[in-house]
């Protein structure tokens, strides 16, 4: 329209808008930067998580050093996902040959082990395949040849990777189309172990996952102490010549507190219903 | 004939295979009161609109004087769900008239429409001839040079039609200049001072008011002027 | 029905209690979603009232690719937000990933499309009715639009809350770009998917319902403060 100059009333409103959204941009990006305590990110896995230990050990390390470590739970292989694209500052993961992977190839700088705790074979009480006692590949070997269910995580993680372990020495390259009810979820072991409770599938678990599951079901502990089951927890600190933006020297503080004396012994201490889930052994 | 305000030359309006307006030409000038005629369909309110500088159109329009301010009502006005007072104050707002004078302004709109109990009131819940008064005060306060009104006392009942009617004598007699399409030839009749009657979207006729209504004009225009087309005289 | 009769216990229990963790949870989902809700209204609304007027060649086009985001699986965004944020990627100096920020990033992408094109609708139906008043009293287009966004504002106001709805239930993104850090990143639907993997399906149900109840309580005050305000001006027709 031509007969009035209409863009004043509104250009004045529109450049007020603007400034003040201008404004608030600057106050909302400016909030990251404030809120800077010392903090790393550590990628570990959803079975230590779940087990609790860290609640127990990172108030803990925070004592002693100042440091907040903040805590992304994932599948190992995720895990060490991020570590190669530099999102996480150390990794505290239980899978030794990725983890010597990693570090061989140049993603983190050296890995120590801190401790291990064990795996459990588990299924339903009444056990129809027979895999009770102490050896974990006679225990695969009779539920390949039969019919029962086991449900596999099927997530890169170390509990699945140590599964895949068990098969192979149990004469199974790949249990996937050979035992007739392997069935893989693709998911975390808290799930795994819902989805075993309610179809009544055997299951390898962690045993700190194990011992906090609430909706146990008909499970029982059938196959444990055989030392294959051991699993072993590595730290390893992500190497900052990838990702300059890593903060190595904290990393490091928690690289070395978890393996000296000190924390040795807050992992030792961590008992669920009076029973010891990890075991320190750096330095061994 | 006073200089024109505000000119057509050769103007067509196109709607997808449509075409609203052939070829019009017309001036409206300062102190016109035009009523445009026709029936439904035949471009009344195309004209209007274009005339308003609301249309896309091929042709010519010249407007004498650009800073000068031109108001328009639509025959069902639109109100914002704000308060008499507050739609009053958009359209101020709106028309560039400064700060300090709306208020006053604004005033003494609603006092000449004889609305200001309801200043407060929510302007959608006005009745139809309420809701036109304010459209009407909207449009004065902002003291247009051309205030254009398409089929404004349409859909009113003959209580509210009088009172409209008498408030754009009013507006006329000040020397506002008016162009508004009608269906309702005794108003043309009582409020104009020159008739244009449109048919299937082209300007037929033009004349003065007295002219229109007598027997100088023929065919279909003569039908309408004489009412033995589909609609009632009041 | 023994689990749902013990979820309602339970989240009774939890609210009368105000659990601290519960409460800071609660509080983190509301101002995450919420500012998530505030960004996507600033522009989406801007957005939506412009696509109402905008007619360049391809407008039409850009509509049926807004329409198509309404239908965004949170997870795929989440992914998007992750891989820009990353260090490895190319926002990845800004440190944001695992950070509330990030979640408000990801949730305001995941619910834009929905109050751009609700919003569009609305100014559009409005524009119908009174556009040509508005600009034959000197509004350009897209002033005609802002202010049928006024003229709507209660229309907007359940555009929002429906944008706030989808934003607090979701999981999929918050859970990628926030990493469901304890204390720092976790969120009503993070902790309900992680006690659900960790098989107390109860404790997860209890807290399906608080979340419940709070966005219950979210609308209870949307709706007094409407009947305080908004209705005497709603307008009869």
């Amino acid at each position: 329209m031509d007969h009035r100059m209409k863009q004043t009333p509104f250009a004045r409103l529109g450049r007020r808008a603007f400034a003040a959204l201008a404004a608030a941009s600057f106050v909302v990006a400016a909030l990251p930067a404030a809120a800077q305590d010392k903090f790393i990110v550590m990628a570990s896995t959803t079975s230590t998580e779940q087990s609790g230990l860290f609640a127990h050990l990172l108030p803990a390390f925070k004592a002693a050093t100042g440091i907040e470590a903040r805590v992304v739970a994932l599948g190992t292989g995720q895990a060490l996902d991020m570590g190669r694209r530099g999102d996480a500052d150390v990794l505290f993961v239980h899978d030794q040959v990725a983890e010597e992977k990693f570090v061989a190839d140049g993603f983190g700088l050296k890995r120590t082990p801190v401790m291990y705790n064990d795996f459990v074979l588990v299924g339903p009480a009444a056990d129809p395949a027979g895999t009770k006692g102490k050896d974990i590949v006679a225990a695969l070997g009779k539920l390949a040849a039969g019919k029962s269910e086991f449900v596999s995580r099927g997530d890169k993680s170390g509990t699945h990777a140590a599964e895949l372990r068990y098969w192979k020495a149990a004469g199974l390259d790949t249990p996937v189309g050979k035992v007739a009810g392997y069935k893989e979820c693709g998911c975390g072991m808290g799930p795994a172990l819902n989805i075993a409770s309610s179809t009544g599938a055997y299951v390898l678990a962690d045993r700190g996952t194990w011992l906090s599951f609430k909706n146990r079901g008909d499970l029982a502990v059938l196959v444990e102490g055989d030392t294959r089951l051991f699993n072993q927890y590595g730290v390893i600190v992500v190497n900052p010549a990838r990702h300059p933006h890593t903060k190595t020297d904290l990393a490091q503080a928690f690289a070395d507190w978890v393996v000296s004396p000190a924390g040795q012994a807050t992992i030792a201490a961590y008992k669920i219903g009076g029973e010891q889930l990890f075991f320190p052994n750096a330095g061994k | 004939m006073s200089a024109a305000l505000l000119s057509l030359r050769g103007v067509s309006v196109r709607f997808g295979t449509v075409q609203a307006l052939k070829n019009a030409s017309l001036d409206v000038c300062a102190g016109d009161v035009i009523a445009l005629v026709g029936a439904n369909g035949s471009g009344k309110t195309t004209l209007l609109r274009t005339l308003h500088g609301l249309v896309r159109h091929s042709g010519e329009r010249r407007v004498a004087d650009a800073a000068a301010l031109q108001a328009m009502v639509f025959q069902r006005p639109f109100m914002m769900r704000l308060s008499v007072w507050n739609n009053l104050r958009l359209a101020l707002w709106l028309g560039g008239v400064p700060r300090a004078e709306r208020d006053e302004r604004g005033l003494q709109a609603l006092q000449r429409m004889d609305i200001v109990e309801l200043r407060d009131r929510p302007a959608r819940a006005l009745s139809g001839g309420q809701q036109q008064r304010l459209a009407l005060a909207r449009a004065w306060a902002l003291k247009p040079r051309i205030l254009f009104l398409d089929e404004p006392t349409a859909s009113l009942d003959p209580t509210a039609k009088k009172e409209v009617e008498a408030l754009l004598a009013g507006f006329a007699a000040d020397g506002m200049t008016l162009v508004m399409s009608t269906h309702n030839l005794g108003q043309a009749k009582r409020l104009a001072t020159r008739v244009i009657y449109l048919d299937q979207g082209e300007i037929q006729v033009d004349l003065p008011t007295a002219w229109f209504f007598s027997d100088r004009v023929e065919g279909r225009a003569q039908q309408f002027a004489k009412g033995e087309m589909t609609w009632t005289i009041e | 029905m023994g689990a749902f009769a013990e979820s309602f216990a339970t989240a009774f229990h939890l609210i009368v209690h105000a659990d601290p963790v519960l409460v800071r949870t609660v509080a983190l989902s509301l101002l995450v979603s919420g500012s998530a809700c505030a960004c996507a209204a600033a522009f989406g609304l801007a957005g939506g009232a412009w696509l109402a007027v905008a007619r360049f060649p391809g407008h039409r086009v850009l509509l049926m690719g807004l329409n198509t985001l309404l239908a965004l699986p949170s997870v795929v965004v989440g992914l998007v937000v992750y891989l820009l944020l990353s260090r490895s990627g190319p926002l990845g100096s800004w440190g944001l990933l695992f950070t509330p920020t990030a979640m408000v990033i990801a949730q305001t992408v995941l619910v834009l499309p929905v109050v751009a094109a609700l919003s569009r609708q609305l100014v559009g139906d409005s524009l119908r009715e009174g556009g040509d008043q508005l600009r034959s009293m000197g509004a350009g287009p897209m002033l005609c639009a802002l202010l049928m966004l006024v003229h709507d504002r209660w229309a907007v106001v359940t555009v929002l809350l429906t944008a706030f709805g989808r934003a607090i239930a979701e999981v999929g993104a918050v859970m990628i770009v926030g990493g469901n850090i304890d204390g720092i990143t976790r969120v009503m639907t993070t902790t309900i998917a992680l006690e659900t993997s960790k098989g107390d399906l109860p404790l997860a149900m209890a807290l399906g319902l608080v979340l419940l109840a709070v966005v219950g309580v979210v609308n209870v005050g949307i709706g007094l403060i409407q009947r305080g305000t908004g209705s005497a001006l709603a307008g009869v027709r």
